[in-house]
């Protein structure tokens, strides 16, 4: 076996499976029955519930019928803006909605805190500003993953980020 | 060959290059246990290249990309060269998408062409496809 290949084998023990496919994790259901899901709401108060929260949005991308690349997008704006209500927010909670129009339906994260709220909203959005030790591209990054994206802040009280994606069709 | 790490990522030693890679559920304590073991490793076993297998690795956020470039910095500061191999397409894209270049990383499409720019060959009398067959 060649080094990789034992890499490869390794890291399949380890998780339990051969390579990943992500459309395959998981057999959509609730898609194909037509109903409409009822929202359901996850704490974002500790590094745990960060992954829980990934996997939980990740699993509804894919009963929402959406493709890899936008499931790849909805889940990068999930773990962005719970990890912003955890550390920035001082813990908070991610809602999964499930919106749908006469001829469209998407996915709607609504990621709520009772933060500080944000104090420059437009300055938050910039690309590289931080008043932590991230990176500071979470919020106007998220904000370009997805189709629609609100945020609704106010200092002292807390801050609420409203961000849909539409399955494309 | 294979020395468990504590983060359940091996560590494999191969002269003088570490070869490793990220698994899926990467939370954040994993992600800096990962950093901090792989560059006690460079320095513990004088390594002079690094490669991370991230074809198993579904999303990067900004936290895991910052991790891969201060990374890859610690590397460099410790005469390692550390090369990120397979990024999954939409990974890609989504990383552009949130203006992350991960500036400074040193990329290849999979991890034998990343062994190959550190300058590892693989044995002549290895079979051929022993690649596919080692992922079941
Ligand atoms: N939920 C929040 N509550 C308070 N402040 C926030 C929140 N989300 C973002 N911010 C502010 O906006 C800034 C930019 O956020 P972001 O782009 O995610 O970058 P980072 O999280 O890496 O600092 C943060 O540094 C913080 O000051
Ligand atoms: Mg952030």
């Amino acid at each position: 076996m060649t080094p990789i290949g034992e890499l490869h084998a390794a890291m399949a023990d380890l998780t339990g499976d051969g390579p990943e496919k992500p459309e395959k994790r998981e057999k959509s259901e609730a898609g194909v029955t037509g109903g409409r899901e009822a929202p359901s709401m996850y704490p974002v108060e500790s590094e745990e519930d960060l992954l829980t929260v990934r996997h939980a949005v990740r699993a509804a991308t894919i009963r929402a019928g959406f493709g890899i690349v936008d499931q790849t997008r909805v889940v990068t704006a999930a773990s962005e803006l719970a990890r912003n209500a955890y550390i920035h927010g001082g813990g908070g909670t991610l809602t999964i909605e499930h919106p749908a129009g006469p001829d469209r339906t998407g996915l709607r994260l609504v990621v709520r805190d009772k933060g500080p709220g944000i104090a420059d909203l437009e300055t938050a959005l910039t690309d590289g500003y931080t008043t932590g030790a991230g990176l500071g591209h979470g919020l106007g990054g998220a904000r370009r993953l997805m189709d629609e994206f609100e945020v609704d802040t106010t200092e002292g009280r807390g801050t609420t980020v409203v961000a849909t994606r539409w399955a494309s069709r | 060959m294979t020395v468990p790490a504590s983060t359940g990522v091996p560590i494999l030693r191969l002269g003088d290059v570490l070869v490793t890679g990220l698994l899926n559920e990467l939370d954040d304590k994993t992600a800096v246990a990962f950093a901090d073991e792989l560059t006690e490793r460079i320095s513990s076993d004088g390594a002079r290249g690094v490669l991370i297998d991230i074809s198993r690795l579904e999303i990067i956020d900004s936290y895991v990309a910052r991790m891969l470039m201060e990374l890859t910095t610690m590397s460099r500061l410790l005469g390692a060269r550390v090369i990120v191999a397979g990024m999954q397409p939409p990974v890609a894209i989504t990383l552009v998408e949130l203006g992350l270049q991960l500036t400074g990383v040193e990329t290849a499409l999979n991890a034998e062409q990343g062994l190959t720019a550190l300058g590892w060959h693989r044995s002549p009398q290895a079979p051929e496809g022993v690649l596919r067959d080692a992922h079941r």
